[in-house]
């Protein structure tokens, strides 16, 4: 299990450190600064081994958060437990910085004693924690309180505590999807696809029972409702195939892997209820399409045509258009039908922003880049053109089609919750080769 | 307020101050003190002279503060043992604290704190919060336990906290069953004698399988790690396991997603492969390995270490998902090579298009490893994909033109390995390479362009040019470099004879006599005798046709890949090694995973019960010597486990060993503690009263691990010998490993003590398909070449196939040596025995032998150790009326005239046998031939 856990800043500096294990000396702290930190390297691997020790790291900013052991643990679990904490320190003090560690290292330290005990992990959710991590010494609790929050801590909902209570119940999904795309210059698709989430934030009293209807194929065939091509045909809307599915641990897994139904008691305000992806039937919302030329030695002439596909009374918002540029570029002459574009040296790219573009248009770039001389061999290797966007719709055409409230103990019925759904699809890695 | 001032305070008579802030009655001023102490430890100064003064702010009622002191306190303690002690009446109070957060805080604190006599007053507290009526509290308790073990292990036994951990298991709270969970597989593995202290069964599995589906995603972890661990007793609990561990695959956690990979690939092998339920279970694991390849980079990281392994044991699984493959350009450089790794290995002839317009791309970008390696791959396509191999070909040629040095070098040496696989088919671009010749600097690639040339030297006009060009800076180059240049000028030669002469004299000059490496300096020789004596010969031998090599490269060895699987989502799998390489201590014996097996292919387990648990491992050097081995009294590899003992000849180490597998206590007892015990003599003759069963026929060791899979290229070997109708036999089960089939049998001996050599040709099914076993006997004749071997019953034994040539040496039981004429007069008996100096003599004696004299007589018999009983009053009271009398006549008389073994037992009493052994060796017949 893990051995200890280091915080250590951009310089090596310690800034938290938190031995579990007795196999795990202040050496190690030494160690892994020397090894990792200090190395004239690039970072050839997240896990380092060091005299038969283990170190574990992330970096986020400027923060290296480094696990140390001398077994052989569970090596997924480590990262992802480090991620957590990260996610743990964001959700109490704001940023993971340097300054904000230091600010806080009594808390940081007083959560370390509670999430991680003799270097196996315990309950890490937030919502639970500051329940009882306050930084405010010692409150007088009841026995009632006490109670509540260690059944809390080690319960079977461990996310949500009782006698919640709203004068108005009401409930917010959110589906937000990811698009990534690479396509090769000729227009060929080489991999696509759609990474998404539900986030759903909850304002209901009590224990309240959901269930979670969406237009998977195999959840609707399962349920009996017309397949996918009776459906299709009345609605005009398919069953989408969701390859793979994960979701928040209040959803009850073996009952969505035998009934293939959601159902879950969702934790108080924001979470993220599931996560997707899907590959088939993507409705790719931006095309891309580049033409280089390189004229000479000393000259490139660039074109960029983008067109947007999707359906012309919807809106795309935040269109950015990155194209990159050799290194040894002298200057650029850019001529664009839409938006604005401008060469950003510093980047080594010509940057295109359009802020707002219809469904079924076009646009186009053109831009003349002025190249050094340059003895060095090294040929450019042309990085890919890049794009981000915001879309109002779901390209995998994911849709929710109910959200049910059961609360059995309070009298509000499912008709009395306000609910709302917004699609949103966005660029992910967005790329296409030149 | 910040904190963050206390990092800054550097200056001198610090800790000074800092005593007279703790000492402060301000409460205030009090907790300023302690963070400025913990926030110096954390920078790693030493504030342990603060101690008393910190321990002193223990006793407050804010929580705040105590938990900063109990930091200090777990840190200090352990150097201020006997100040430590003052703090144990607060923890032993705050045990008692009506607050369960102040109970559970004080029993995880206490354990954190290595002091023994702090350990002593933890062991009331601890069961007290074992019992509590709060969960939390038992769930901090359940880790306590765990810590405590760690520190003082039988203490825990003795206290009964195992037992009381096992309860836990049965906890209504699922978050402390998953704590007890994983206490005690730690302990588990902990155990220092090898056996789990606690066994799983159906009920307890049942119990953690209901938990799974409530308690927090880090509990599933362990619960599932702690279920991988558990065989279960058949195909319908195995496949009711995996039912219910199949939804976990949708959990958010990739911890939690991998280690239910790891349990359903483990339960898997006990399925047959072609079952519905294996198809459908392998469908359902393909989608949650691709979406972990959209999590955090790291955790990107582990999983592909891992489908790696997933790829090679169950390739089907991924086959259709290669696009996910594909490198982006912003992924962290590992996550890039490690996709590349598994690319290469996913393609095939139907996706092998999209993948070489992929790696044409990667050769062309930044980072020079990643670009290496992907033009590396390309060449592993060729040779993998053999439609492709033009293509690729022609892609390297591409790449070639770049003129980017380390490309350019890359791939030549692919390219070699491309020519070798499909010879006589690409010459045409060897022109190309040779342009590129001045600007290789690397050893490999220069390696590669001369065993180019000089295998294609008559189709190069110039090779004789260009081979002199490196010959000017021999000295200069590396070993590699210089071997292949000998080697090429050679064959350079014997193609164009005429005008090469001067050039070969040349280089074998240089090699035999300015070079220092005795590598080099033989091959020279070699090369130079060859061809001063027989040129036709030597063609022969340097021209000859070379192996193929083989399709699949940087393979796992199957053994391993199968130890791996087990460890799927581990630190193991990331390295791609065995826990025991990375991790040092206790109880490893008993961490070595191996995958079950189906119930069908158990045909080798039944016959070699004792490495049943671990036949998937590579046997420790140990396990290769079997339980006779005891004798191998100078021989390095049990050197470590056999005490030395004086002993006045070669014969009685031999004998003192030669019957201990036979004697032994129970057959089952494995060779390590055999050998281990300090008096090898004390298991005698307890093999042959111990084996009801084969009562009738004489004594046969049981199969031992000969050859690992892992060395044996996937052959495995266990064998061991028997004495049948007066001949000596060896019986052998060979089991393929490997993925493809074995043919090409042979075997041979290597010249031993007696002179033994195979009586016909060894047989075996032909070919052997991966995974078949098959049972050889080959029958050995004491005809051969004697050469004194040591210890005398060794031999060394090769076993070639189509693979390779395995060398192994195994140690003979001594009792198949023994000849049935061996009777011999009671009179010439007691005068040969007292012929044999004193000093040669060695006494054994045996416990738990139920067995009358006559009895022992007629066993031994059966051994063709011919027993005569004497009956005679001894002067020694003390010592049992009986005596047997045993002559021993030496191993087979046609050659070993003058070995000869006496054994004279002192009284079989009761359970107790006692024996005497003379021997007498005569060595003459080795001297002479040695």
């Amino acid at each position: 299990m893990i051995g200890g856990l280091f915080i250590y800043n951009h310089k090596g500096e310690v800034l938290i450190s938190r031995v579990y294990r007795d196999d795990i000396g202040r050496n190690a702290v030494d160690a892994f600064r020397v090894n990792v930190i200090h190395a004239r390297q690039q970072v050839r691997s997240p896990v380092t081994n060091i005299a038969r020790t283990s170190f574990f790291h992330v970096k986020r900013a400027n923060i290296w958060v480094a696990a140390v052991t001398k077994q052989n643990v569970n090596a997924s679990m480590v990262f992802e437990f480090l991620l957590k904490v990260t996610d743990c320190m964001q959700s109490y003090f704001g940023k993971v910085s340097e300054e904000n560690i230091k600010n806080n290292f009594v808390l940081i330290y007083e959560l370390l004693d509670e999430i991680l005990d003799f270097g196996y992990p315990q309950n890490t959710d937030t919502g639970v924690l500051k329940t009882f991590i306050t930084q405010q010494g010692i409150r007088t609790q009841t026995k009632e309180e006490q109670a509540q929050i260690t059944s809390q801590v080690t319960g079977q909902i461990g996310w949500r505590r009782e006698g919640i209570k709203y004068r108005r119940n009401e409930l917010f999904l959110d589906v937000l999807e990811y698009v990534n795309l690479l396509m090769s210059p000729q227009g060929q698709v080489l991999s696509a696809h759609v990474a998404g989430k539900v986030v759903m934030k909850s304002y209901l009293s009590g224990m309240p029972e959901c269930k979670f209807g969406i237009n998977d194929k195999i959840i609707m065939e399962a349920k009996g409702k017309p397949t996918a091509d009776e459906s299709a045909a009345r609605t005009g809307k398919t069953a989408i195939v969701i390859d793979d599915c994960q979701f928040h641990q209040c959803v009850k897994l073996s009952k969505f892997e035998t009934e293939h139904s959601i159902s879950f008691i969702p934790p108080d305000g924001e979470f993220e209820l599931m996560r997707y992806r899907t590959t088939k039937d993507i409705s790719l919302p931006f095309r891309v399409i580049p033409l280089v030329r390189e004229v000479g030695r000393t000259k490139m002439e660039v074109k960029v045509v983008v067109k947007s596909n999707f359906k012309p009374s919807l809106l795309a918002q935040k269109i950015e258009i990155r194209i990159p540029t050799p290194l040894n570029t002298s200057g650029v002459q850019l001529l664009c039908m839409k938006g604005k574009a401008k060469y950003k040296a510093s980047e080594n790219a010509i940057v295109w922003k359009i802020k707002r573009m219809g469904g079924m248009k076009e646009s186009q770039l053109s831009a003349e880049i002025e190249l050094l001389q340059t003895d060095t061999k090294k040929k450019w290797t042309r990085p890919p053109i890049s794009m981000n966007f915001e879309v109002p719709f779901a390209p995998s055409g994911f849709k929710v089609r109910y959200l049910k409230v059961f609360e059995p103990k309070l009298n509000y019925s499912d008709h009395d919750v306000i609910k709302w759904v917004r699609y949103i699809g966005r660029s992910g890695l967005y790329e296409t080769r030149c | 307020m910040t904190d963050s001032k206390y990092f800054t305070t550097t200056k001198k008579g610090e800790i000074f101050e800092l005593k007279s802030e703790l000492n402060s009655e301000k409460k205030e001023k009090k907790r300023e003190a302690v963070k400025k102490v913990i926030a110096s430890m954390t920078v790693g100064k030493d504030v342990s002279a603060l101690f008393p003064d910190v321990v002193n702010c223990m006793q407050t009622d804010n929580l705040e503060l105590k938990k900063l002191v109990y930091l200090y306190l777990m840190n200090y303690a352990k150097s201020q043992p006997d100040m430590a002690i003052m703090a144990v009446n607060t923890f032993v109070k705050d045990c008692e604290d009506p607050n369960p957060l102040i109970r559970a805080l004080a029993v995880r604190t206490m354990g954190c704190i290595r002091v023994d006599k702090i350990t002593e007053y933890l062991c009331e507290p601890l069961r007290k919060c074992l019992k509590d009526e709060d969960p939390y509290v038992r769930k901090t308790a359940a880790v306590c336990v765990a810590k405590l073990h760690d520190i003082n292990a039988s203490l825990v036994e003795d206290q009964g906290f195992l037992d009381q951990l096992k309860e836990l298991l049965s906890d209504s709270n699922p978050m402390v069953v998953a704590n007890a969970v994983a206490a005690l597989s730690e302990i588990n593995e902990a155990s220092s004698s090898g056996v789990p202290l606690v066994e799983m069964n159906t009920q307890t599995i049942n119990k953690l399988l209901t938990a799974l589906n409530e308690c927090t995603e880090w509990g599933q972890v362990f619960i599932l790690d702690s279920i991988s661990n558990y065989s279960p007793k058949d195909e319908r609990e195995a496949q009711s396991i995996c039912e219910r561990i199949t939804p976990r695959l949708a959990h958010a956690n990739a911890a939690v997603v991998l280690s239910a990979v790891k349990v359903l690939m483990k339960l898997m092998e006990m399925m047959a492969p072609d079952a519905d339920f294996v198809v459908n279970l392998s469908k359902k694991l393909a989608p949650p390995l691709v979406t972990l390849l959209s999590s955090e980079p790291e955790v990107q990281y582990v999983a592909l270490r891992n489908i790696n392994l997933i790829v090679q044991k169950r390739p089907d699984i991924l086959k259709n998902e290669m696009k996910v493959f594909f490198v982006k350009y912003n992924d962290p450089i590992y996550v890039k090579l490690e996709k590349l790794d598994i690319m290469i290995r996913l393609a095939n002839q139907s996706n092998i298009a999209q993948v070489l317009s992929e790696l044409k791309e990667y050769a062309t970008e930044v980072d020079v490893d990643f670009v290496r390696k992907a033009v590396r791959a390309i060449g592993r396509c060729a040779i993998k994909v053999e439609p492709s191999a033009e293509r690729c070909v022609s892609t390297l040629l591409d790449l070639i033109q770049t003129k980017v040095n380390y490309v350019v070098q890359e791939a030549i040496v692919v390219i070699k390995d491309i020519f070798r696989k499909y010879p006589n088919r690409y010459e045409s671009i060897i022109s190309t390479l040779c342009e590129n010749l001045d600007t290789l600097d690397e050893p490999e690639a220069r390696g590669s362009m001369i065993w180019i040339i000089g295998e294609y030297a008559e189709r190069i006009d110039n090779a004789d040019e260009l081979l002199e060009s490196f010959l000017e800076g021999f000295q200069d180059e590396s070993t590699q470099v210089q071997l292949q240049l000998l080697t090429a000028i050679v064959k350079l030669f014997l193609k164009r004879p005429a005008d090469t002469q001067e050039l070969v004299q040349q280089v074998l000059t240089l090699a035999t006599q300015d070079s220092d490496n005795p590598d080099l300096r033989d091959r020279g020789f070699i090369y130079w005798r060859l061809l001063s004596t027989d040129p036709a010969a030597a063609r022969e031998v340097v021209l000859a046709d070379k192996p193929l090599i083989s399709e699949e490269t940087d393979l796992l060895e199957p053994s391993l890949l199968d130890e791996l699987v087990c460890h799927i989502a581990s630190l193991a799998s990331v390295y791609h090694k065995p826990p025991s390489a990375f991790v040092e201590g206790r109880g490893l014996g008993s961490s070595r995973r191996a995958l079950p097996t189906r119930s069908g292919s158990q045909d080798i387990l039944e016959s070699s019960p004792s490495h049943g648990e671990r036949s998937g491992v590579i046997p420790t050097q140990e396990s290769l010597i079997g339980d006779l081995l005891t004798m191998d009294l100078g021989g390095p590899p049990v050197a470590s486990s056999v005490p030395a003992a004086p002993f006045a000849s070669s014969g009685l180490d031999l004998l003192s060993g030669g019957l201990d597998g036979l004697l032994s206590d129970s057959p089952s007892v494995p060779p390590q503690q055999a050998a281990a015990t300090a008096a090898p003599s004390v298991g005698l003759l307890g093999d042959i009263f111990g084996l009801a069963p084969s009562a009738s026929a004489s004594y046969i060791a049981p199969k031992q691990m000969w050859l690992p899979a892992a060395r044996g290229k996937g052959l495995e070997i266990t064998g061991t010998f028997s004495r049948r109708n007066g001949q000596i036999q060896m019986e052998m089960t060979m089991t393929n490993r490997a993925m493809q089939p074995m043919i090409q049998f042979a075997v041979q001996l290597n010249k031993n003590s007696f002179g033994l050599v195979p009586a016909a040709p060894l047989h075996v099914v032909s070919p052997l398909a991966p995974n078949q076993s098959y049972e050889a006997v080959l029958l050995l004749n004491p005809t051969g070449p004697v050469q004194r071997m040591e210890p005398l019953t060794n031999l060394q034994v090769a076993i070639k196939n189509n693979i390779d040539v395995f060398y192994f040496a195994v140690v003979m039981p001594m009792n198949v040596f023994f000849a049935e004429d061996g009777q011999m007069d009671k009179r010439v008996f007691l005068s040969t025995w007292k012929d044999i100096p004193a000093a040669n003599e060695v006494q054994y004696t045996i416990n738990n032998v139920n067995l009358s004299a006559d009895a022992v007589s007629s066993k031994m018999q059966q051994n063709n150790l011919n027993a005569s009983v004497e009956r005679r009053k001894e002067k020694n009271k003390n010592l049992s009326p009986k005596m047997v009398c045993v002559n021993l006549p030496g191993a087979d008389p046609m050659r070993l005239r003058t070995l000869r073994i006496y054994r004279r037992y002192a009284g079989v009493d009761g359970s107790i046998l006692r024996s005497k052994i003379r021997c007498h060796c005569n060595l003459s017949p080795w001297k002479n031939r040695t």
